[in-house]
Protein backbone atom coordinates (compact mmCIF):
# COMPACT_ATOMS: atom_id res chain seq x y z
CA UNK A 1 0.00 0.00 0.00
CA UNK A 2 2.83 2.35 0.95
CA UNK A 3 4.32 1.93 -2.53
CA UNK A 4 1.24 1.17 -4.64
CA UNK A 5 -0.52 4.47 -3.92
CA UNK A 6 2.43 6.70 -4.93
CA UNK A 7 2.99 4.53 -8.01
CA UNK A 8 -0.67 4.83 -9.00
CA UNK A 9 -0.55 8.62 -8.55
CA UNK A 10 2.63 8.84 -10.67
CA UNK A 11 1.13 6.62 -13.40
CA UNK A 12 -2.17 8.50 -13.64
CA UNK A 13 -0.59 11.97 -13.56
CA UNK A 14 2.28 10.92 -15.85
CA UNK A 15 -0.10 9.63 -18.53
CA UNK A 16 -2.41 12.62 -18.03
CA UNK A 17 0.44 15.07 -18.64
CA UNK A 18 1.72 13.19 -21.69
CA UNK A 19 -1.80 13.64 -23.11
CA UNK A 20 -1.87 17.27 -21.91
CA UNK A 21 1.27 18.00 -23.94
CA UNK A 22 -0.71 17.40 -27.14
CA UNK A 23 -3.81 19.41 -26.10
CA UNK A 24 -3.39 23.18 -26.44
CA UNK A 25 -6.92 24.12 -25.32
CA UNK A 26 -7.49 26.44 -22.34
CA UNK A 27 -8.77 23.83 -19.79
CA UNK A 28 -5.67 21.75 -20.52
CA UNK A 29 -3.37 24.76 -19.92
CA UNK A 30 -5.23 25.70 -16.73
CA UNK A 31 -4.89 22.14 -15.39
CA UNK A 32 -1.15 22.15 -16.16
CA UNK A 33 -0.52 25.55 -14.53
CA UNK A 34 -2.58 24.64 -11.46
CA UNK A 35 -0.56 21.47 -10.94
CA UNK A 36 2.67 23.42 -11.26
CA UNK A 37 1.43 25.88 -8.62
CA UNK A 38 0.79 22.99 -6.21
CA UNK A 39 4.57 22.63 -6.08
CA UNK A 40 4.57 25.59 -3.71
CA UNK A 41 2.62 23.70 -1.06
CA UNK A 42 5.12 20.84 -1.17
CA UNK A 43 7.96 23.38 -0.99
CA UNK A 44 6.63 24.98 2.18
CA UNK A 45 6.57 21.67 4.06
CA UNK A 46 9.89 20.51 2.56
CA UNK A 47 11.53 23.81 3.57
CA UNK A 48 10.59 23.27 7.22
CA UNK A 49 12.17 19.79 7.14
CA UNK A 50 15.24 21.14 5.31
CA UNK A 51 15.91 24.00 7.74
CA UNK A 52 15.36 21.62 10.66
CA UNK A 53 18.00 19.24 9.22
CA UNK A 54 20.46 22.10 8.72
CA UNK A 55 20.11 23.41 12.28
CA UNK A 56 20.27 19.91 13.75
CA UNK A 57 23.40 19.12 11.72
CA UNK A 58 25.26 22.15 13.04
CA UNK A 59 24.03 21.76 16.65
CA UNK A 60 25.25 18.15 16.57
CA UNK A 61 28.63 19.27 15.23
CA UNK A 62 29.00 21.84 17.99
CA UNK A 63 27.89 19.47 20.74
CA UNK A 64 30.28 16.74 19.52
CA UNK A 65 33.07 19.25 18.95
CA UNK A 66 33.59 17.71 15.48
CA UNK A 67 36.29 19.04 13.18
CA UNK A 68 35.43 22.60 12.11
CA UNK A 69 32.71 23.01 14.77
CA UNK A 70 33.65 26.69 15.01
CA UNK A 71 32.29 27.22 11.49
CA UNK A 72 28.98 25.72 12.62
CA UNK A 73 28.91 28.22 15.47
CA UNK A 74 29.53 31.07 13.02
CA UNK A 75 26.81 29.73 10.75
CA UNK A 76 24.18 29.47 13.48
CA UNK A 77 25.16 32.88 14.86
CA UNK A 78 24.91 34.46 11.40
CA UNK A 79 21.54 32.79 10.75
CA UNK A 80 20.08 34.05 14.04
CA UNK A 81 21.58 37.52 13.38
CA UNK A 82 19.97 37.73 9.92
CA UNK A 83 16.59 36.52 11.22
CA UNK A 84 16.64 39.16 13.98
CA UNK A 85 17.77 41.82 11.50
CA UNK A 86 14.85 40.95 9.21
CA UNK A 87 12.36 40.96 12.09
CA UNK A 88 13.46 44.27 13.62
CA UNK A 89 14.54 46.31 10.58
CA UNK A 90 12.31 44.82 7.88
CA UNK A 91 13.45 43.70 4.45
CA UNK A 92 12.82 46.88 2.47
CA UNK A 93 15.57 48.58 0.46
CA UNK A 94 17.74 50.67 2.80
CA UNK A 95 16.93 48.60 5.91
CA UNK A 96 19.73 47.20 8.07
CA UNK A 97 18.91 43.69 6.80
CA UNK A 98 19.29 44.80 3.16
CA UNK A 99 22.53 46.62 3.98
CA UNK A 100 24.02 43.41 5.40
CA UNK A 101 22.73 41.58 2.35
CA UNK A 102 24.15 44.10 -0.15
CA UNK A 103 27.45 44.83 1.56
CA UNK A 104 28.33 41.41 3.02
CA UNK A 105 26.47 38.57 1.32
CA UNK A 106 26.50 39.88 -2.26
CA UNK A 107 30.29 40.58 -2.24
CA UNK A 108 30.90 37.09 -0.80
CA UNK A 109 28.87 35.57 -3.64
CA UNK A 110 30.78 37.69 -6.17
CA UNK A 111 34.07 36.56 -4.62
CA UNK A 112 33.14 32.90 -5.01
CA UNK A 113 32.20 33.56 -8.62
CA UNK A 114 35.47 35.41 -9.24
CA UNK A 115 37.49 32.48 -7.87
CA UNK A 116 36.27 30.59 -10.94
CA UNK A 117 38.84 32.45 -13.03
CA UNK A 118 41.71 30.85 -11.08
CA UNK A 119 40.10 27.42 -11.22
CA UNK A 120 39.61 27.86 -14.94
CA UNK A 121 43.31 28.65 -15.39
CA UNK A 122 44.40 25.54 -13.47
CA UNK A 123 41.84 23.36 -15.28
CA UNK A 124 42.96 24.71 -18.68
CA UNK A 125 46.57 23.93 -17.85
CA UNK A 126 45.61 20.34 -17.10
CA UNK A 127 43.32 19.97 -20.13
CA UNK A 128 45.76 21.37 -22.65
CA UNK A 129 48.77 19.24 -21.74
CA UNK A 130 49.53 17.34 -24.96
CA UNK A 131 49.81 13.88 -23.39
CA UNK A 132 48.00 11.96 -26.12
CA UNK A 133 46.85 12.42 -29.73
CA UNK A 134 43.38 13.50 -28.56
CA UNK A 135 44.82 16.00 -26.06
CA UNK A 136 47.11 17.40 -28.77
CA UNK A 137 44.13 17.81 -31.13
CA UNK A 138 42.25 19.57 -28.34
CA UNK A 139 45.18 21.86 -27.70
CA UNK A 140 45.54 22.79 -31.39
CA UNK A 141 41.76 23.33 -31.78
CA UNK A 142 41.61 25.49 -28.65
CA UNK A 143 44.61 27.50 -29.85
CA UNK A 144 42.97 28.15 -33.24
CA UNK A 145 39.59 29.04 -31.65
CA UNK A 146 41.11 31.44 -29.12
CA UNK A 147 43.43 33.04 -31.67
CA UNK A 148 40.55 33.42 -34.13
CA UNK A 149 38.52 35.35 -31.60
CA UNK A 150 41.07 38.11 -31.05
CA UNK A 151 42.17 40.81 -33.56
CA UNK A 152 45.75 39.50 -33.57
CA UNK A 153 44.47 36.24 -35.07
CA UNK A 154 43.10 38.00 -38.15
CA UNK A 155 46.34 40.00 -38.38
CA UNK A 156 48.42 36.78 -38.52
CA UNK A 157 46.16 35.16 -41.13
CA UNK A 158 42.84 36.52 -42.41
CA UNK A 159 41.35 33.00 -42.63
CA UNK A 160 41.86 32.29 -38.92
CA UNK A 161 38.54 33.80 -37.67
CA UNK A 162 36.65 31.74 -40.28
CA UNK A 163 38.51 28.57 -39.31
CA UNK A 164 37.75 29.28 -35.66
CA UNK A 165 34.07 29.79 -36.48
CA UNK A 166 34.00 26.58 -38.54
CA UNK A 167 35.50 24.59 -35.65
CA UNK A 168 32.80 25.89 -33.32
CA UNK A 169 29.90 25.51 -35.74
CA UNK A 170 30.71 22.19 -37.41
CA UNK A 171 32.75 19.62 -35.40
CA UNK A 172 31.92 21.16 -32.01
CA UNK A 173 28.22 21.56 -32.83
CA UNK A 174 28.02 18.01 -34.23
CA UNK A 175 29.38 16.58 -30.97
CA UNK A 176 27.04 18.76 -28.91
CA UNK A 177 24.01 17.69 -30.93
CA UNK A 178 24.98 14.04 -30.62
CA UNK A 179 25.11 14.43 -26.84
CA UNK A 180 21.81 16.36 -26.88
CA UNK A 181 20.06 13.51 -28.74
CA UNK A 182 21.31 11.05 -26.12
CA UNK A 183 20.18 13.34 -23.30
CA UNK A 184 16.73 13.73 -24.87
CA UNK A 185 16.31 9.98 -25.14
CA UNK A 186 17.69 9.49 -21.63
CA UNK A 187 15.18 11.97 -20.22
CA UNK A 188 12.30 10.31 -22.09
CA UNK A 189 13.39 6.82 -21.05
CA UNK A 190 13.83 7.81 -17.39
CA UNK A 191 10.43 9.52 -17.35
CA UNK A 192 8.81 6.50 -18.98
CA UNK A 193 10.47 4.13 -16.50
CA UNK A 194 9.16 6.19 -13.58
CA UNK A 195 5.64 6.53 -15.03
CA UNK A 196 5.38 2.79 -15.76
CA UNK A 197 6.78 1.91 -12.33
CA UNK A 198 9.87 0.20 -13.75
CA UNK A 199 12.20 2.61 -11.98
CA UNK A 200 11.31 2.67 -8.28
CA UNK A 201 14.53 3.95 -6.79
CA UNK A 202 12.89 7.32 -6.10
CA UNK A 203 10.66 5.52 -3.59
CA UNK A 204 13.69 4.07 -1.87
CA UNK A 205 14.38 0.99 -3.97
CA UNK A 206 12.48 -2.06 -5.16
CA UNK B 1 7.25 94.59 -46.67
CA UNK B 2 3.95 93.67 -44.99
CA UNK B 3 2.97 91.88 -48.23
CA UNK B 4 6.07 89.64 -48.04
CA UNK B 5 5.30 88.86 -44.39
CA UNK B 6 1.74 87.84 -45.29
CA UNK B 7 3.01 85.69 -48.17
CA UNK B 8 5.45 83.82 -45.86
CA UNK B 9 2.73 83.23 -43.26
CA UNK B 10 0.38 81.95 -45.95
CA UNK B 11 3.04 79.58 -47.27
CA UNK B 12 3.73 78.23 -43.77
CA UNK B 13 -0.01 77.70 -43.31
CA UNK B 14 -0.43 75.92 -46.64
CA UNK B 15 2.79 73.87 -46.55
CA UNK B 16 1.37 70.89 -44.58
CA UNK B 17 -1.58 70.79 -46.95
CA UNK B 18 0.78 70.59 -49.90
CA UNK B 19 2.78 67.66 -48.37
CA UNK B 20 1.62 64.22 -49.55
CA UNK B 21 -1.06 62.80 -47.24
CA UNK B 22 -0.23 59.76 -45.08
CA UNK B 23 -1.79 56.68 -46.62
CA UNK B 24 -3.17 53.76 -44.61
CA UNK B 25 -2.16 50.10 -44.93
CA UNK B 26 -4.56 48.03 -46.99
CA UNK B 27 -5.90 44.52 -47.34
CA UNK B 28 -5.78 43.58 -43.64
CA UNK B 29 -6.32 39.82 -43.33
CA UNK B 30 -7.12 37.95 -40.13
CA UNK B 31 -6.53 34.26 -39.44
CA UNK B 32 -7.33 32.24 -36.34
CA UNK B 33 -4.02 30.59 -35.36
CA UNK B 34 -4.18 26.81 -35.56
CA UNK B 35 -3.14 24.52 -32.68
CA UNK B 36 -3.59 27.08 -29.93
CA UNK B 37 -5.81 27.73 -26.92
CA UNK B 38 -7.90 30.26 -28.85
CA UNK B 39 -5.88 33.28 -27.76
CA UNK B 40 -4.01 33.99 -31.02
CA UNK B 41 -5.07 35.90 -34.12
CA UNK B 42 -2.57 36.26 -36.97
CA UNK B 43 -2.79 39.56 -38.87
CA UNK B 44 -1.31 40.33 -42.29
CA UNK B 45 -1.56 43.55 -44.32
CA UNK B 46 -0.19 45.37 -47.33
CA UNK B 47 2.16 48.13 -46.14
CA UNK B 48 1.21 51.79 -46.39
CA UNK B 49 2.49 53.40 -49.64
CA UNK B 50 3.82 56.20 -47.38
CA UNK B 51 6.34 53.88 -45.71
CA UNK B 52 9.24 55.25 -47.75
CA UNK B 53 8.49 58.83 -46.89
CA UNK B 54 10.60 60.52 -44.21
CA UNK B 55 9.14 60.51 -40.73
CA UNK B 56 7.13 57.32 -41.17
CA UNK B 57 7.30 55.39 -37.89
CA UNK B 58 5.15 52.27 -37.92
CA UNK B 59 1.70 50.92 -37.15
CA UNK B 60 -0.61 50.83 -34.17
CA UNK B 61 -2.70 47.69 -33.94
CA UNK B 62 -6.19 48.29 -32.61
CA UNK B 63 -8.85 45.80 -31.58
CA UNK B 64 -12.51 45.96 -30.66
CA UNK B 65 -15.43 43.64 -30.14
CA UNK B 66 -17.68 46.08 -32.03
CA UNK B 67 -17.22 46.93 -35.73
CA UNK B 68 -17.45 50.72 -35.43
CA UNK B 69 -16.58 51.62 -31.85
CA UNK B 70 -14.38 51.03 -28.79
CA UNK B 71 -11.17 50.26 -30.66
CA UNK B 72 -8.21 50.08 -28.30
CA UNK B 73 -4.53 49.99 -29.14
CA UNK B 74 -3.07 46.57 -28.28
CA UNK B 75 0.36 46.73 -29.92
CA UNK B 76 2.79 48.82 -31.94
CA UNK B 77 4.97 47.45 -34.74
CA UNK B 78 7.76 49.34 -36.52
CA UNK B 79 7.71 50.20 -40.23
CA UNK B 80 8.52 47.31 -42.52
CA UNK B 81 6.29 44.90 -40.59
CA UNK B 82 3.54 43.27 -42.64
CA UNK B 83 2.22 40.89 -39.99
CA UNK B 84 1.48 40.72 -36.29
CA UNK B 85 0.44 37.96 -33.92
CA UNK B 86 -2.11 39.10 -31.34
CA UNK B 87 -1.79 36.57 -28.54
CA UNK B 88 -3.99 38.36 -26.02
CA UNK B 89 -7.47 37.34 -27.13
CA UNK B 90 -9.46 36.31 -24.09
CA UNK B 91 -13.04 35.93 -25.32
CA UNK B 92 -12.94 32.68 -27.30
CA UNK B 93 -15.71 32.29 -29.87
CA UNK B 94 -16.70 35.99 -29.82
CA UNK B 95 -16.27 38.37 -32.74
CA UNK B 96 -13.26 40.66 -32.81
CA UNK B 97 -12.46 43.49 -35.24
CA UNK B 98 -9.05 44.92 -36.05
CA UNK B 99 -7.60 48.11 -37.53
CA UNK B 100 -4.03 48.91 -38.52
CA UNK B 101 -3.12 52.59 -38.10
CA UNK B 102 -0.10 54.08 -39.90
CA UNK B 103 1.73 56.71 -37.80
CA UNK B 104 4.34 59.29 -38.71
CA UNK B 105 6.57 61.60 -36.69
CA UNK B 106 4.21 64.58 -37.05
CA UNK B 107 1.56 62.66 -35.18
CA UNK B 108 -0.51 62.10 -38.32
CA UNK B 109 -2.31 58.81 -38.63
CA UNK B 110 -4.05 56.88 -41.41
CA UNK B 111 -6.46 54.15 -40.45
CA UNK B 112 -7.00 51.01 -42.53
CA UNK B 113 -10.44 49.62 -43.21
CA UNK B 114 -11.89 47.60 -40.33
CA UNK B 115 -11.01 43.93 -40.71
CA UNK B 116 -13.13 41.18 -39.32
CA UNK B 117 -15.08 39.84 -37.67
CA UNK B 118 -12.99 36.94 -36.51
CA UNK B 119 -13.87 34.53 -33.71
CA UNK B 120 -11.10 32.33 -32.37
CA UNK B 121 -11.49 28.67 -31.52
CA UNK B 122 -9.40 26.49 -29.24
CA UNK B 123 -7.85 23.29 -30.57
CA UNK B 124 -8.25 19.98 -28.82
CA UNK B 125 -5.27 18.40 -30.54
CA UNK B 126 -2.06 20.05 -31.71
CA UNK B 127 -1.54 18.65 -35.20
CA UNK B 128 1.91 20.28 -35.27
CA UNK B 129 3.02 17.71 -32.70
CA UNK B 130 1.88 14.68 -34.73
CA UNK B 131 5.49 13.71 -35.43
CA UNK B 132 6.25 13.93 -31.69
CA UNK B 133 3.25 11.73 -30.93
CA UNK B 134 4.43 9.18 -33.49
CA UNK B 135 7.95 9.29 -32.01
CA UNK B 136 6.61 8.88 -28.47
CA UNK B 137 4.54 5.81 -29.40
CA UNK B 138 7.47 4.33 -31.32
CA UNK B 139 9.79 4.91 -28.38
CA UNK B 140 7.35 3.39 -25.87
CA UNK B 141 6.75 0.37 -28.13
CA UNK B 142 10.48 -0.27 -28.66
CA UNK B 143 11.27 0.16 -24.96
CA UNK B 144 8.48 -2.22 -23.91
CA UNK B 145 9.67 -4.73 -26.51
CA UNK B 146 13.20 -4.67 -25.13
CA UNK B 147 11.90 -4.96 -21.56
CA UNK B 148 9.99 -8.06 -22.67
CA UNK B 149 13.17 -9.51 -24.24
CA UNK B 150 15.21 -8.58 -21.16
CA UNK B 151 12.83 -10.60 -18.98
CA UNK B 152 13.47 -13.63 -21.19
CA UNK B 153 17.24 -13.48 -21.30
CA UNK B 154 20.34 -11.49 -20.61
CA UNK B 155 20.97 -8.45 -22.77
CA UNK B 156 24.43 -7.09 -23.42
CA UNK B 157 25.14 -3.49 -22.46
CA UNK B 158 28.45 -1.78 -23.19
CA UNK B 159 30.80 -1.04 -20.33
CA UNK B 160 30.69 2.47 -18.88
CA UNK B 161 33.99 3.09 -17.12
CA UNK B 162 32.58 5.85 -14.93
CA UNK B 163 30.00 3.45 -13.51
CA UNK B 164 32.45 0.58 -13.20
CA UNK B 165 34.51 2.92 -11.04
CA UNK B 166 31.67 3.48 -8.56
CA UNK B 167 32.35 0.27 -6.64
CA UNK B 168 36.11 0.89 -6.78
CA UNK B 169 35.64 4.42 -5.43
CA UNK B 170 33.45 3.22 -2.55
CA UNK B 171 36.00 0.47 -1.79
CA UNK B 172 38.80 3.04 -1.72
CA UNK B 173 36.92 5.22 0.78
CA UNK B 174 36.27 2.14 2.94
CA UNK B 175 39.95 1.17 2.93
CA UNK B 176 41.01 4.72 3.78
CA UNK B 177 38.36 5.02 6.51
CA UNK B 178 37.22 8.33 5.06
CA UNK B 179 33.71 9.46 4.07
CA UNK B 180 32.06 9.64 0.66
CA UNK B 181 30.61 12.95 -0.48
CA UNK B 182 27.56 12.75 -2.76
CA UNK B 183 26.29 15.97 -4.38
CA UNK B 184 22.97 16.13 -6.23
CA UNK B 185 23.71 19.49 -7.83
CA UNK B 186 21.60 22.62 -7.72
CA UNK B 187 18.69 21.29 -9.79
CA UNK B 188 15.16 21.12 -8.47
CA UNK B 189 13.20 17.89 -8.20
CA UNK B 190 11.45 18.61 -11.53
CA UNK B 191 14.79 18.32 -13.33
CA UNK B 192 15.16 14.79 -14.69
CA UNK B 193 18.93 14.91 -14.18
CA UNK B 194 18.26 15.43 -10.45
CA UNK B 195 15.91 12.43 -10.47
CA UNK B 196 18.61 10.38 -12.24
CA UNK B 197 21.12 11.55 -9.65
CA UNK B 198 18.80 10.46 -6.84
CA UNK B 199 18.44 7.05 -8.49
CA UNK B 200 22.23 6.66 -8.44
CA UNK B 201 22.30 7.87 -4.82
CA UNK B 202 19.99 4.96 -3.95
CA UNK B 203 22.50 2.49 -5.42
CA UNK B 204 25.48 4.21 -3.78
CA UNK B 205 23.70 4.21 -0.39
CA UNK B 206 23.18 0.44 -0.64
CA UNK B 207 26.88 -0.11 -1.31
CA UNK B 208 28.03 2.26 1.46
CA UNK B 209 25.68 0.46 3.84
CA UNK B 210 27.19 -2.90 2.85
CA UNK B 211 30.76 -1.62 3.40
CA UNK B 212 29.86 0.51 6.46
CA UNK B 213 31.37 3.61 4.85
CA UNK B 214 30.22 7.05 6.03
CA UNK B 215 28.14 8.86 3.41
CA UNK B 216 27.56 12.64 3.40
CA UNK B 217 24.83 14.10 1.21
CA UNK B 218 24.56 17.91 1.37
CA UNK B 219 21.63 19.19 -0.71
CA UNK B 220 20.68 22.49 -2.31
CA UNK B 221 16.93 22.15 -2.51
CA UNK B 222 14.37 21.36 0.23
CA UNK B 223 12.37 18.84 -1.83
CA UNK B 224 15.52 17.14 -3.14
CA UNK B 225 16.71 16.98 0.48
CA UNK B 226 13.51 15.23 1.61
CA UNK B 227 13.71 12.67 -1.23
CA UNK B 228 17.47 12.12 -0.83
CA UNK B 229 17.08 11.44 2.90
CA UNK B 230 14.36 8.85 2.27
CA UNK B 231 16.40 7.20 -0.47
CA UNK B 232 19.52 6.88 1.67
CA UNK B 233 17.44 5.60 4.59
CA UNK B 234 15.72 3.02 2.37
CA UNK B 235 19.08 2.05 0.85
CA UNK B 236 20.44 1.23 4.29
CA UNK B 237 17.23 -0.59 5.20
CA UNK B 238 17.19 -2.67 1.99
CA UNK B 239 20.59 -4.25 2.78
CA UNK B 240 19.56 -4.94 6.37
CA UNK B 241 21.64 -2.19 8.00
CA UNK B 242 19.10 0.48 9.11
CA UNK B 243 21.15 1.00 12.29
CA UNK B 244 24.02 2.49 10.25
CA UNK B 245 21.92 5.31 8.82
CA UNK B 246 22.68 8.65 10.47
CA UNK B 247 19.95 11.30 10.29
CA UNK B 248 22.46 14.13 9.95
CA UNK B 249 24.32 12.52 7.04
CA UNK B 250 21.79 14.00 4.60
CA UNK B 251 21.29 17.69 5.22
CA UNK B 252 20.18 20.84 3.46
CA UNK B 253 22.72 23.62 2.93
CA UNK B 254 21.32 26.50 0.90
CA UNK B 255 19.54 27.24 -2.36
CA UNK B 256 22.13 29.88 -3.17
CA UNK B 257 24.38 28.63 -5.97
CA UNK B 258 27.69 30.04 -4.78
CA UNK B 259 26.79 29.52 -1.11
CA UNK B 260 26.31 25.82 -1.91
CA UNK B 261 29.65 25.72 -3.76
CA UNK B 262 31.46 27.43 -0.86
CA UNK B 263 29.94 25.05 1.70
CA UNK B 264 30.88 21.98 -0.34
CA UNK B 265 34.42 23.25 -0.93
CA UNK B 266 34.70 23.74 2.84
CA UNK B 267 33.47 20.20 3.52
CA UNK B 268 35.98 18.79 1.03
CA UNK B 269 38.88 20.68 2.58
CA UNK B 270 37.95 19.98 6.22
CA UNK B 271 36.58 16.43 6.08
CA UNK B 272 38.75 15.24 3.17
CA UNK B 273 36.33 12.70 1.69
CA UNK B 274 38.07 9.90 -0.22
CA UNK B 275 35.43 9.93 -2.97
CA UNK B 276 33.33 12.74 -4.40
CA UNK B 277 30.26 12.14 -6.54
CA UNK B 278 28.89 15.09 -8.53
CA UNK B 279 25.70 13.91 -10.21
CA UNK B 280 22.77 15.93 -11.54
CA UNK B 281 22.29 19.49 -12.68
CA UNK B 282 25.27 21.84 -12.38
CA UNK B 283 26.02 25.35 -13.58
CA UNK B 284 29.00 27.66 -12.97
CA UNK B 285 29.77 26.07 -9.59
CA UNK B 286 30.83 22.80 -11.28
CA UNK B 287 34.46 23.84 -11.69
CA UNK B 288 34.70 25.23 -8.13
CA UNK B 289 33.54 21.87 -6.81
CA UNK B 290 35.58 19.67 -9.13
CA UNK B 291 38.82 21.64 -8.69
CA UNK B 292 38.40 21.83 -4.89
CA UNK B 293 37.91 18.06 -4.82
CA UNK B 294 40.89 17.45 -7.12
CA UNK B 295 43.07 19.55 -4.81
CA UNK B 296 42.20 17.27 -1.85
CA UNK B 297 43.25 14.18 -3.84
CA UNK B 298 39.81 12.55 -3.78
CA UNK B 299 38.70 10.18 -6.53
CA UNK B 300 35.94 12.04 -8.34
CA UNK B 301 33.05 10.74 -10.45
CA UNK B 302 30.81 13.31 -12.10
CA UNK B 303 27.75 13.09 -14.32
CA UNK B 304 25.60 15.82 -15.80
CA UNK B 305 23.44 16.58 -18.80
CA UNK B 306 24.60 20.20 -18.89
CA UNK B 307 26.75 20.25 -22.01
CA UNK B 308 28.43 23.52 -21.02
CA UNK B 309 29.68 22.02 -17.75
CA UNK B 310 30.89 18.69 -19.17
CA UNK B 311 34.35 19.99 -20.22
CA UNK B 312 35.02 21.17 -16.65
CA UNK B 313 34.07 17.83 -15.16
CA UNK B 314 36.03 15.90 -17.79
CA UNK B 315 39.10 17.99 -17.00
CA UNK B 316 38.94 17.97 -13.22
CA UNK B 317 37.32 14.59 -12.42
CA UNK B 318 38.63 11.04 -12.77
CA UNK B 319 35.48 9.76 -14.46
CA UNK B 320 32.62 11.64 -16.11
CA UNK B 321 29.22 10.33 -17.14
CA UNK B 322 28.43 12.23 -20.32
CA UNK B 323 24.77 13.12 -20.88
CA UNK B 324 22.82 9.92 -21.44
CA UNK B 325 25.24 7.84 -19.32
CA UNK B 326 23.85 9.67 -16.28
CA UNK B 327 20.41 8.28 -17.13
CA UNK B 328 21.81 4.82 -17.80
CA UNK B 329 23.54 4.64 -14.42
CA UNK B 330 20.63 3.33 -12.39
CA UNK B 331 20.05 0.44 -14.83
CA UNK B 332 23.77 -0.27 -15.16
CA UNK B 333 24.42 -0.39 -11.42
CA UNK B 334 21.32 -2.37 -10.45
CA UNK B 335 21.54 -4.84 -13.43
CA UNK B 336 17.76 -5.24 -13.10
CA UNK B 337 16.45 -6.85 -16.33
CA UNK B 338 13.57 -4.38 -16.60
CA UNK B 339 15.88 -1.38 -16.34
CA UNK B 340 18.48 -2.91 -18.64
CA UNK B 341 15.73 -3.59 -21.20
CA UNK B 342 14.73 0.06 -21.20
CA UNK B 343 18.38 1.00 -21.69
CA UNK B 344 18.59 -1.21 -24.78
CA UNK B 345 15.37 0.34 -26.04
CA UNK B 346 16.99 3.74 -25.66
CA UNK B 347 19.96 2.60 -27.76
CA UNK B 348 17.67 1.22 -30.47
CA UNK B 349 15.81 4.53 -30.61
CA UNK B 350 19.10 6.36 -30.96
CA UNK B 351 19.86 4.22 -34.00
CA UNK B 352 16.45 5.09 -35.46
CA UNK B 353 17.11 8.80 -34.86
CA UNK B 354 20.46 8.53 -36.68
CA UNK B 355 18.67 6.88 -39.63
CA UNK B 356 15.99 9.60 -39.63
CA UNK B 357 18.63 12.34 -39.51
CA UNK B 358 20.44 10.79 -42.48
CA UNK B 359 17.22 10.25 -44.45
CA UNK B 360 15.92 13.72 -43.58
CA UNK B 361 19.19 15.38 -44.62
CA UNK B 362 19.23 13.52 -47.92
CA UNK B 363 15.54 14.23 -48.59
CA UNK B 364 15.96 17.92 -47.75
CA UNK B 365 18.97 18.15 -50.06
CA UNK B 366 17.30 16.34 -52.97
CA UNK B 367 13.71 17.60 -52.80
CA UNK B 368 14.06 21.00 -51.02
CA UNK B 369 10.40 20.73 -50.07
CA UNK B 370 8.56 22.43 -47.17
CA UNK B 371 6.89 19.09 -46.45
CA UNK B 372 10.27 17.55 -45.59
CA UNK B 373 11.10 20.42 -43.23
CA UNK B 374 7.68 20.27 -41.55
CA UNK B 375 8.08 16.51 -40.98
CA UNK B 376 11.11 17.21 -38.80
CA UNK B 377 9.83 20.36 -37.09
CA UNK B 378 8.00 20.48 -33.77
CA UNK B 379 5.41 23.23 -33.26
Amino acid sequence: MKKNIPMAIVFVLGVAFIIQFFIPSRPSQVAFNTMIEWDLIIYVFASVIAVDSLVRHHILKISRKSRGWGYSLVYLGAAVFMILAAVFSGTREGSFYMKVFNYALAPMQATMFAILAFYMASASYRAFRAKSTEATMLLISAFIVMLGLIPQGAAIWSGLPKLSEWLMLVPNMAAKRGITFGIGLGITATSLKIILGIERNWMGGH
Amino acid sequence: MPKIKYAILLMLFLLPALAPALEPPTDVKLTDAPNDDGSIVIMEWQPSPSENEPGFMGYNIERSMLPNDSFQMIAWVPKGAVEHEDNSVEAIGRNHYYKVVAINQNGDSAVSAVAGPIATTQSWFNTGKLNTLFGTFLFIAITLLYIYWARKGKLFIRRISGLDAVEEAIGRATEMGRPILYCNGIGLIDSISTVASLNILGQVAKKTAEYDTPLTVPTADPVVHAVAREMVKEGYKSVGRPDLFKEDSVYFITQDQMGYAAALAGIMVREKPATNFFMGYYAAESLVLAESGAATGAIQIAGTDQISQLPFFITACDYTLIGEELYAASAYLSKEPLLVGSLKGQDACKLIIILFVLLGTLAALIFRSDLIYSLFSIH
